[in-house]
């Protein structure tokens, strides 16, 4: 799409061997590209391949150690965002920079009127907005407070504040990562209005599928280097995979099998308002052996509640929660536990392990009041680091020793460790949430062949992920939660991408159809 | 029925409006550094040196407005003190603000001490003196509580309705209440994080400053130590209470002011029964109800004493 392929268009952007170090880290090494107008230029990376890096740089957040920015033929001076959206440049980041206790309106308008003028021209900002969204379908409410909107709205929000500013390239970062297959759509129609009118855009991400279709030309970014360079017609997924991993890495096969006896049944539960997004309104679940359920939906509408109420950490309001028959009168985290629940946090950092503390105290975190790691209320710290070194070869955690501490390692040796804890004495229930978020493709594949193996020797195992084709992958069955409501379970393969997406969208609930009947 | 009369009389509600002057000046300044993120527990110690500042201009010859020009300075150079390590350098503002709340109450009794070695009772000054708004200052029991105060006060009002203005109205207000809920937005839209916060605890700490000026200059004619007496500490449970809202604050601020009059009053009025730190103890006692009851429903600036790194990973 687009008008890239002209000889004529004009040179908007170029960037000369950027680098960028983080102490030991080299972020960017000796980046080079030019942007065209009219043209969208995909940049695909691996999670930590310096895209992000690479477009902080660009707008002025950070300051690269060497090379430099030109828009238009005319330097950037560096770490000055202003003059990076001065010379029409505008960034929508992965994480919103939106102030969420003010105004739509507020802030599109935010710095672009004179800062000590006496009075803010409110109708001049509604006006323009007004335009812009008819003229690019991006609808938005001006005056809804930002805490009030969906992602897609405040997507939409940050792709007006930049078009507000009269930008002239685009920086979307992982723009879908947040977002419903049909919002996706949306984004991408909304695309090509802009590059019809000239902007230009750089889309970073690292789905094959999307940058596919929405790009002329991809860069793709390896460990700091653009490793590759393809016009998007002459290339494939399967070529790019390669550059961006530098290897092929095998996603595993699944077997199918059928599930055996219920391990865990919740009925009616609902839960108070406070895991932070939607609360659990009167939900019935059941994790079967040997079956993986896949839980898809927007992130906020109540995956938290229900992975909080898993793992024990949050107590069910209504509702009862059996397992194997029993019903568990006093459930927590502690009793959570003791019915052989491994838990792999959504926030590995914020919760799945202490960063400031060793390898050997994460890993019994969860076990150390136990006989095997304590005598008489003291740690047996010989038996402890045993139990380290075991996860640490078993699970090919790469780290310098049991006693290094955990925020030096790597997301993906992170995660191996709490997949090493939490598989541990082979649970019989596996709360998965999030398992792969932010890991590299190896990495990833490496979670889902362990998955897959407890399944294989019959754990029963909840897959919260809003990575959906991560849940089609893997889930024996489909669940779609829409404001704390559970939808009825489809087997693999029964839905399609856009029908899951609809319910995502929170379409196709018992209660809409009786609404329509 | 006593204790109910007493809110009927002008005097109380007089009384209310005095006190609740300074409050007002003093959390307003509070509430402009909250909406940018920056706490600032200095305020107890800002007030203190704003209210020595202020009063020694004046005892040295100058005139009542140059008293209140100093104070503000005296409580911008604070902070800018407190902005210099909260900001750029990122500290701890609960442990910043508490050094400063110390270093200017300490700073301010030694200057007290050398400017006025041989004084044995607090030497006076002529204060501002109370004049009535006509027509305004004629309307039943509230006129003349709202419209027969002295200058300053005139100026508490002036204030609020000039910060709310500015903080929802103007440009530079919409960036100190974004800068406060979340700082990229504010880097990302090209606006210096550090010189909008910097900016806003500067002009902060110079209302409190002239809330502290307030007692020396308007209420009282003379400085004495402990005189801010946790007068700081109110105003910033009153921005709590206010909801970070100017218009909820100066609500708090009469309110708590109205409390602390009553007290005083109702002391004399039950004669001595019950012991007079019940009664002291009673507007605090009725805040924390107050905060209990309002303050929990309250959405705070999200970037709240957060410190902000431009670059940082």
């Amino acid at each position: 799409m687009g008008a890239g392929g002209g000889a004529e268009a004009e040179t908007v952007l170029r960037l000369s061997n950027i680098t960028k170090r983080f102490g030991p880290l080299t972020a960017n090494d000796s980046v080079s590209f030019e942007l065209k107008r009219g043209e969208v230029i995909a940049l695909l990376g691996e999670n930590g391949a310096g895209k992000t890096t690479l477009m902080n740089i660009l707008f002025g957040h950070y300051v690269a150690d060497e090379g430099t920015v030109e828009a238009l033929g005319k330097a950037l001076p560096p770490g000055d965002p202003r003059a990076a959206l001065d010379a029409g440049i505008g960034m929508v980041h992965q994480h919103f920079t939106l102030a969420d206790q003010m105004t739509v309106l507020e802030n599109i308008a935010l710095g672009t009127q004179k800062l000590f003028a006496p009075r803010f021209d409110r109708a001049k900002a509604l006006a323009r907005i007004e335009e812009l969204s008819r003229d690019f379908g991006l609808e938005v409410r001006a005056n809804a407070q930002v805490s009030d909107l969906s992602v897609g709205e405040r997507q939409r929000v940050e792709i007006l504040k930049a078009l507000y500013r009269d930008a002239r390239v685009l920086i979307l970062d992982e723009p879908t990562a947040v977002l419903t297959p049909i919002e996706t759509e949306a984004l991408f129609t909304t695309l090509k209005k802009l590059v019809a009118t000239g902007l230009s855009v750089i889309f970073i991400s690292h789905k094959l599928n999307e940058v596919m279709a929405v790009s002329d030309r991809l860069l793709v970014l390896r460990s700091g280097k653009i490793s590759g360079e393809r016009r998007t017609a002459d290339t494939n997924r399967g070529e790019l995979a390669a550059l961006m991993v530098g290897e092929t890495i095998k996603e595993p096969e699944v077997v199918e099998h059928s599930p055996g006896d219920t391990v865990i049944a919740l009925a009616g539960v609902s839960t108070a308002g406070r895991a932070g997004g939607a609360p659990l309104d009167a939900i019935d679940l059941v994790l079967r052996e040997g079956e993986i359920t896949g839980l898809a939906g927007v992130s906020g509408n109540g995956q938290a509640a229900l992975a909080a109420l898993i793992a024990g950490t949050m107590k069910p309001e209504t509702g009862t929660i059996t397992i194997r028959g029993e019903t568990v009168a006093d459930w927590s985290a502690r009793a959570a536990l003791a019915h052989r629940i491994g838990r792999i946090p959504e926030d590995r950092h914020a919760t799945g392990m202490i960063g400031d503390m060793s390898v050997t105290e994460n890993v019994i975190s969860e076990a150390y009041r136990s006989p095997r790691f304590s005598r008489m209320g003291l740690l047996d710290w010989k038996a402890a680091e045993d139990f380290a070194q075991a996860i640490i070869r078993d699970y090919d955690v790469k780290c310098p020793s049991p006693n290094a501490r955990v925020r030096l390692l790597s997301g993906g040796n992170m995660q191996k460790l709490i997949l090493g804890r939490a598989f541990d004495g082979e649970p019989q229930v596996i709360l998965a949430n999030q398992p792969t978020r932010g890991l590299d493709v190896g990495a990833v594949a490496y979670v889902h062949t362990k998955l897959l193996e407890a399944r294989a020797r019959g754990a029963a195992i909840l897959l919260i992920s809003e990575d959906l084709d991560e849940v089609l992958a893997l889930a024996d069955r489909v669940i779609v939660i829409s404001k704390g409501k559970l939808s009825p379970p489809s087997k693999r393969g029964e839905l399609s991408v856009r029908e899951i997406g609809e319910r995502m969208a929170g379409h196709g609930f018992t209660e809409e159809v009786s609404d329509a009947a | 029925m006593e204790a109910f009369d007493i809110l009927l009389t002008t005097s109380f509600w007089v009384a209310a409006i005095r006190i609740a002057s300074p409050l007002i000046f003093a959390t307003m300044g509070e509430l402009i550094c909250e909406r940018a993120g920056v706490l600032n527990l200095g305020i107890e110690g800002i007030m203190t040196a704003g209210a020595f500042a202020g009063w020694i201009t004046v005892y040295a010859g100058g005139d009542l407005w140059l008293g209140v020009a100093v104070a503000a300075l005296t409580g911008v150079a604070f902070g800018l003190l407190h902005g210099f390590l909260t900001v750029p350098l990122g500290l701890s503002q609960h442990v910043t603000g508490i050094g400063i709340t110390l270093l200017a109450t300490s700073l301010t009794y030694f200057t007290y001490r050398v400017s006025l070695p041989e004084v044995t009772s607090p030497p006076k000054i002529e204060p501002f003196q109370p004049f009535a708004i006509p027509g305004l200052s004629e309307i039943p029991l509230i006129g003349h509580a709202l419209f027969n105060q002295t200058p300053l006060t005139y100026l508490a009002y002036v204030t609020v309705a000039l910060v709310a203005w500015v903080l929802y109205r103007t440009p530079v207000g919409i960036a100190v209440r974004a800068v406060g809920e979340n700082p990229a937005a504010v880097e990302a839209q090209g606006i210096s994080v550090t010189a909008m916060r910097m900016g806003a605890v500067a002009v902060g700490s110079a209302l409190m400053a002239v809330g502290g000026a307030f007692l020396t200059m308007s209420a009282f004619n003379s400085f004495f130590f402990e005189m801010i007496n946790g007068r700081g500490w109110i105003c910033i449970a009153l921005v709590v209470f206010g909801s970070w809202r100017p218009g909820k604050a100066l609500i708090g601020a009469i309110l708590f002011a109205a409390f602390d009059a009553y007290q005083v009053r109702l002391q004399q009025v039950t004669g001595g029964v019950i012991p007079y730190q019940i009664f002291l103890m009673l507007p605090y006692v009725l805040s924390i109800l107050a905060l209990i009851v309002v303050a929990r429903r309250a959405t705070y600036p999200k970037a709240l004493m957060v410190p902000y790194q431009k670059g940082e990973r």
